[in-house]
């Protein structure tokens, strides 16, 4: 079989859709990824570090990201999605918006020179860092993006929303590259398989009045005290709140897991050992800071993590049975109202910040990619999947892997990446025996 | 203190549905820490979920403690509804006349003259007379738009100036009700939650048959309580029933309610439970306030879902508890005095009968909502 006239879609570029398609590549597979936003990397990327090993997540994804850049086999789109899809055979027939850059990726040089001079620069809510640092509108989500070139966000690109701009940028960029008329492109191409890697989204944990996200200052979600803790976060990797140093950390775990109000009631698998990074951050970075945990029960199940789980307890992480009631304001501080159930006390904690540890959801685009691709979803919104066969999805030669079809960690989304990429040369070879 | 065994009777009398709820707690502690209660006094909620599960002993002192402030079954994540299981415990203790006497009293009264205070059921319509002009019987009227008054405030001395002052305002607004004058029993919001699900019944019967009987098509009430209870609990009625905030707002929003006086005051508002986290009704009021000229609006930090229970609900009115504690109507004052507020304003006779006392003790004043109102039309 000659792999190289074969071609496989890949939707999605989070570590998950990275493995399926430098699996296939490497096979000899042609492979054209599809990225919704302006970078690949995923959720990943925007995490400090992984556990339970605290290696910096960065550091192990980013090769794999330049791998995915460098590839010959690999054809990378970002900023597109699909469109239509028709079957063809065995194969598909898909339709692809591949929206504008507004900068041309063959002269860009990733100088950052526009987003310096861009007049809306430090004024535009960075989704990279959860909204938490600001970026220009023509920008660079963060420095290891692949590609390494800028982009121009439409909406907020004066001159594109408005029609109203001195346009710096033009006059900045010294190779030109800088092109507001770019129309980006429609196709059609043809697929023999097709690799879903949509990823998720987190719950937003406002309807939680009790919590206080939104209405008081200090209460975040994990993955913003992800970025808070990152170096290539808004504040350069230094745990700050306000510009003040927080002493005080407490973490609420479930919030939006195991709960029907919130119309959730699966565990998100990553949150109780996520929190346990957090915790073991914190206690290594601010060495007289108070950590404590409130958890229902800790499932710490993969290789590795009990013992994650009791290190973060011996670094002086105090873990508290029992879920806060409420948040409340203090006297310039947070206090969270806890029923320590094992000790039957009730406890008022003064906290300087509350990290919410935050459920996942499906990522909100899967739902019209599931229905282009009609490709069914259970009752949450995440993929159906085969119970022995967990990439097959109701399609065939449809195949899934990641957050996609339900929480799972980064090594269990690379195992189903892979599992994802076999899965798929297991359909393309039976297509031509 | 006299210690009760349920024993397998616990699963006789409760429901199927309940029972099965109770069995799936994880017992993660949400209730309590956001409840008014546990923690300040003996009483706490996950461990009688708990003991319900076991069917174990349990002081009969603790079911009364419970405010039916609804913080617990709201938040609960896997919809055990704690305060159904408090009710449920109470019933038991209902059903074998285990219970304090004053609520024994209560229970008495309304079953008797319709209202838990035991007054004459022919004196519901005297606070009519303050009013000062004729307020007709619901089946005079065109629009089949009923007040309902609501017992506290029919009777009770701090009270009765609400009907007369709500009156006074739908009238300025230019809007047609009616009220059943002595017809009208008790709405049973309180007695549901104390465990009498009989009387409860006989109640909404009772005002259900007063209803159909003259065509009642919209019920407007004053108390977030009686709302509560015959809008969620009644069944399908088929009746529109809104709290008169709502009415109001409405009515200052197409302008035929205007305030031309001005009320030079710190206000701060504090949400009911059963008007706010139980039914969502948060802005309402706010509207009204802001609408007041002169008037400044304050806010609690612990305000709206997040809003703190006075302790007046679930038939804490009518039931003294054994234990000392800093009640939550004083916390309140004092989270007032330190906003700077010279007035708190409620939307609920319980939550002013219970801020009223420890409010006057520190120097500030507690008003009715519509108090203030009728100082500026």
């Amino acid at each position: 079989m000659d792999n190289s006239e074969k071609n496989v879609l890949v939707v999605g570029g989070g570590i998950g859709g990275i493995t399926a398609a430098l699996e296939l590549a490497s096979c000899g597979i042609r492979v054209t990824m599809l990225e919704a936003g302006p970078s690949i990397g995923g959720r990943m990327i925007q995490l400090d570090k992984t556990f339970p090993t605290l290696d910096c997540s960065t550091c192990t994804l980013s090769p794999k990201m330049v791998e995915v850049s460098l590839s010959h086999n690999i054809d990378l789109m970002t900023v597109s999605h699909v469109t239509h899809m028709a079957h063809k055979g065995p194969g598909f027939l898909v339709g692809i918006r591949k929206n504008p850059r507004f900068v041309d990726a063959k002269k860009c040089t990733a100088c950052g020179m526009c987003s310096e001079a861009c007049v809306m620069k430090g004024r535009i809510p960075h989704e990279f860092n959860m909204m938490l640092g600001k970026r220009a509108a023509i920008y660079m989500p963060f420095p290891q993006a692949i590609p390494q070139k800028y982009i121009v966000d439409p909406e907020r690109c004066l001159f594109l929303s408005k029609g109203k701009c001195k346009k710096a940028c033009i006059d900045a960029c010294e190779t030109g590259a800088i092109n507001f008329e770019d129309p980006g492109e429609d196709m059609e191409m043809f697929f023999d398989s097709i690799v879903l890697a949509p990823g998720f989204d987190v719950y937003d944990p406002t309807e939680k009045k009790e919590l206080g996200y939104g209405t008081l200052s200090g209460v975040v979600t994990g993955l913003e005290f992800e970025r808070i803790c990152s170096v290539t976060g808004p504040t350069g990797g230094d745990i700050q709140l306000n510009g003040k140093k927080p002493k005080r950390f407490y973490f609420i775990q479930c919030v939006g897991s195991r709960d029907r109000q919130s119309g959730a009631r699966y565990c998100s698998r990553v949150c109780c050992m996520y929190t346990a990074k957090h915790a073991s951050i914190v206690r290594d970075r601010i060495k007289d800071s108070e950590v404590y945990v409130s958890y229902i029960d800790v499932r710490a199940y993969g290789k590795g993590y009990d013992e994650f789980y009791k290190t973060t307890q011996e670094n002086g992480a105090l873990y508290i049975r029992g879920i806060p009631g409420e948040v409340i304001e203090g006297n310039g501080c947070l206090i969270v109202r806890v029923e320590d159930i094992l000790s039957g006390e009730m406890r008022d904690i003064e906290a300087d910040m509350v990290i919410l540890a935050t459920g996942v959801r499906p990522r909100k685009a899967t739902e019209t990619l599931c229905e282009l691709l009609c490709v069914e979803r259970d009752d949450y919104g995440f993929i159906n999947v085969d119970a022995i066969t967990p990439s097959k999805t109701n399609v065939d030669g449809i195949f899934v892997c990641g957050m996609g079809s339900g929480p799972k960690d980064v090594p269990d989304t690379v195992a189903s990446g892979g599992e994802a990429a076999s899965r798929c040369m297991e359909y393309i070879g039976k297509e031509a025996s | 203190m006299i210690v009760r065994v349920f024993g397998q009777a616990g699963s006789e009398i409760m429901p199927e549905q309940t029972a099965t709820r109770v069995l799936t707690c994880i017992q993660c502690g949400k209730c309590t820490g956001g409840c008014p209660e546990s923690g300040k006094t003996p009483f706490n909620v996950r461990m009688l979920v708990r003991k319900t599960q076991f069917k174990s002993n349990i002081d009969e002192a603790l079911p009364w403690y419970c405010t039916s402030c609804g913080a617990c079954s709201l938040r609960c994540p896997r919809d055990v509804k704690p305060s159904e299981v408090i009710i449920e415990l109470r019933s038991k203790l209902v059903e074998d006349g285990d219970i304090p006497v004053t609520i024994q009293k209560a229970l008495e009264n309304t079953f008797v003259q319709k209202n838990p205070w035991g007054r004459s059921r022919n004196k519901r319509a005297d606070w009519v007379e303050k009013a000062g002009f004729e307020i007709p019987h619901v089946s005079k009227t065109e629009s089949k738009r009923l007040l309902f008054v609501c017992c506290i405030q029919a009777y009770d001395p701090r009270c009765m100036v609400i009907p007369v002052n709500v009156a006074k305002l739908l009238r300025a607004g230019g809007m047609e009700f009616g009220i059943l004058g002595e017809e009208e029993a008790c709405c049973g919001n309180e007695i549901r939650r104390i465990g009498e699900s009989g009387l409860f019944e006989e109640l909404q019967e009772e005002n259900l048959g007063t209803f159909k009987e003259y065509g009642v098509k919209e019920i407007v009430t004053l108390s977030p309580h009686c709302m509560n209870a015959l809008k969620k609990e009644y069944g399908n009625t088929g009746i529109k029933v809104s709290h008169y905030t709502e009415v109001l707002a409405r009515m200052i929003a197409d302008g035929s309610l205007a305030f031309p006086g001005s009320f030079e005051k710190k206000v701060v508002y504090h949400d009911p439970c059963f008007l706010g986290k139980q039914n969502g009704i948060f802005d309402e009021p706010r509207s009204i306030l802001k609408a007041v000229p002169g008037l400044e609006l304050l806010e609690f930090s612990r305000s709206r879902e997040t809003s703190l229970c006075c302790e007046g609900g679930g038939g804490r009115m009518f039931f003294e508890v054994e234990s000392v504690y800093q009640r939550n109507a004083e916390v309140r004052v004092i989270d007032a005095g330190m906003l700077g507020a010279e007035i708190i304003a409620a939307a609920c006779p319980f939550c002013v009968m219970t801020l009223e006392d420890p409010a006057t003790e520190k120097g500030l004043a507690v008003k009715e909502l519509s108090e203030i109102l009728v100082e500026v039309i």
